[in-house]
């Protein structure tokens, strides 16, 4: 895929961000050690992997030895899970200064986290938790993004979250709070669409207006994935963002809708339970390429039309 | 809601009723919604668990375990964001758990399994070459006093049980019928590239190996390992050190200089 062109705005908030998202408009996979071997063999042909930070803070063996070997030839996404920028407690500063040396030993294409809190006081949950959507956790997440990236000397991406409950105290829809947010910090949007499916079905939000409702213009990755299904109390769908699945046929069509908007952008086929053999995570992300390919052909024809 | 202390409590004590101000869209008991956060929470854990600990998951099956791991993750849930190494207390606490305590080695089978994660994510470092092990090793009057450094992933684990042969049997490589889980067994892990390796040490070797681990030279580690095994072997166990790439660094004590 050539020229690509990024819709993503090339500047951020933070005082001393120096770095751009600029991962290539083509599909990559999560890296897996069960897949190092054979990447190493085979050099597939992807436009990017992505790693969870936190697996990579170790001191050496094979983690580092394979990351480096692949970072020599593929752009890299680093997307933190432990930052816990939702979170009451203060950011834990020796976690941000073990992300910054991860970042710059590895000087990934992009560092992206979510919006949601993993900790609280001295215990990781490990889970991403959800936040109310009001005045005083806008201005906790804006705070914490802005240390983040006046820290890390870089813009992040943040990433919309899969919810099972809603907040009384709650005074904004999610898709108003994120855009505020992007608007405030300057950090760009992860788009995860199974996310947006997920939570849009758990709390019978409308798809394609969540979508349209988002910062589009600021998204910088996308991410897909699959889901689980279960029932809530009363019986309704309840949908659980399991990363255990191939991606679901309503995420394929969501996604879609979202590349009509977007534009081609690097996305991520996510898989973090039940890992399949590569090729299998290699099959969905060559469906998620065919139809970034698509995204830029419209795109172009729609230039020259206009 | 009173703030994320309470979602917190809640998420850590499953006979708490969910915190207050949850709201569903159809006005359906947020419980059964905010148990998947419970559910989300401690499965996880126990996952990370089992990936650590898939040996001692087969001693005692999955369904003890994971109750046992359930037990764990709520008295002891991670202090740190980064789970490789959730659970190095674990060991501890299968010990004194006595539901297991009708399979005495359970506890020193976790310990070897959770040394080849150590080992695994250790820092790299570069042996020590063969020819400078040989000079310094050919240095008679110095040898006492002799320093040995060792590769950052070395560990050891000294039981009194066949904890090496328990191991090996769930890798395939041995058979478990054949195992008496009774014989005291020592063990070296090491991981010198990409693969961790597990061998097997006699008494004397996993006592020497402890001393110079503990920062004792090679005179005086020799020396104890000797009083304590008349069958200690100081050249059969330098051997096996050199072959398995375990000596990174050998310096002369300062402290024996007079």
């Amino acid at each position: 895929m050539t020229a690509p062109i990024s819709t993503v705005p090339q500047c951020c908030g933070a005082p001393a961000c120096a770095q751009e998202t600029n991962l290539p408009p083509r599909a990559g996979v999560g890296l897996k050690p069960e897949h190092f071997r054979q990447i190493v063999e085979t050099w597939p042909d992807l436009g990017f992997f992505e790693v969870h930070a936190e697996n990579y803070m170790v001191d050496g063996g094979p983690f580092h030895h394979y990351l480096t070997r692949i970072r020599e030839r593929y752009p890299l996404s680093i997307h933190g899970v432990g930052l816990s920028i939702g979170g009451e407690t203060p950011l834990d500063p020796a976690h941000l200064d073990k992300l910054a040396s991860l970042i710059e030993r590895y000087a990934p294409q992009s560092f992206s986290e979510h919006l949601a809190w993993a900790s609280h006081g001295e215990v990781f949950l490990n889970d991403l938790l959800p936040v109310p959507y009001n005045a005083q956790t806008l201005q906790r997440v804006c705070d914490h993004i802005d240390q983040v990236q006046a820290h890390l000397k870089r813009r992040m991406l943040l990433e919309n979250p899969a919810t099972y409950v809603e907040f009384a105290a709650s005074s904004m829809a999610e898709t108003e709070f994120i855009g505020e947010v992007l608007r405030r910090t300057g950090c760009g949007l992860l788009l995860d669409v199974n996310n947006v499916y997920v939570s849009c079905i758990n709390h019978n939000r409308d798809l394609h207006a969540t979508i349209r409702a988002l910062p589009l213009r600021a998204v910088g990755e996308i991410h897909l994935a699959g889901f689980a299904r279960e029932h809530d109390a009363d019986g309704d769908p309840l949908l659980i963002d399991s990363h255990g699945s191939p991606v679901a046929q309503a995420v394929w069509r969501l996604y879609e809708y979202a590349l009509d908007r977007v534009g081609p952008v690097a996305t991520l086929i996510e898989r973090d339970n039940d890992i399949p053999p590569f090729d299998v995570l290699f099959a969905e992300a060559w469906h998620a390429e065919h139809l970034l390919r698509a995204a830029d052909r419209k795109m172009r024809a729609q230039e020259i039309g206009a | 809601m009173n703030g994320q202390q309470e979602f917190f409590e809640a998420l850590l004590d499953p006979e708490q009723p969910p915190p207050a101000g949850l709201t569903t869209w159809n006005g359906s008991d947020p419980a059964a919604r905010f148990a998947v956060y419970r559910n989300n929470m401690v499965v996880s854990l126990i996952d990370a668990l089992a990936d650590t600990y898939p040996v001692t998951q087969e001693l005692v099956g999955e369904e003890l375990f994971r109750a046992m791991s359930r037990l764990f993750v709520s008295a002891e849930p991670p202090r740190s964001r980064v789970l490789a190494f959730y659970g190095e207390s674990f060991p501890a606490f299968i010990e004194h758990f006595p539901p297991a305590a009708s399979v005495p080695y359970l506890a020193d089978v976790a310990r070897l399994e959770i040394l080849r994660v150590r080992a695994y994510h250790a820092s790299d470092a570069d042996e020590l070459p063969t020819d400078a092990i040989a000079q310094a090793l050919a240095d008679a009057d110095g040898l006492p006093k002799l320093l040995i450094g060792f590769h950052p992933s070395v560990g050891i684990v000294r039981s009194q049980y066949a904890v090496v042969s328990l191991w090996a049997a769930h890798q395939g490589v041995a058979d478990i019928s054949t195992v008496d889980p009774y014989a005291p067994e020592n063990v070296l892990v090491i991981r010198p590239h990409l693969d961790v390796e597990v061998i097997r040490l006699n008494a004397g070797a996993s006592d020497f190996v402890a001393h110079l681990l503990q920062g004792a030279s090679l005179g005086s580690a020799a020396e104890l390992a000797s009083l304590a095994h008349a069958d200690f072997d100081l050249a059969g166990i330098l051997g096996l050190l050199i072959r398995a790439h375990a000596i990174s660094s050998m310096k002369t004590s300062r402290r024996t200089h007079p």
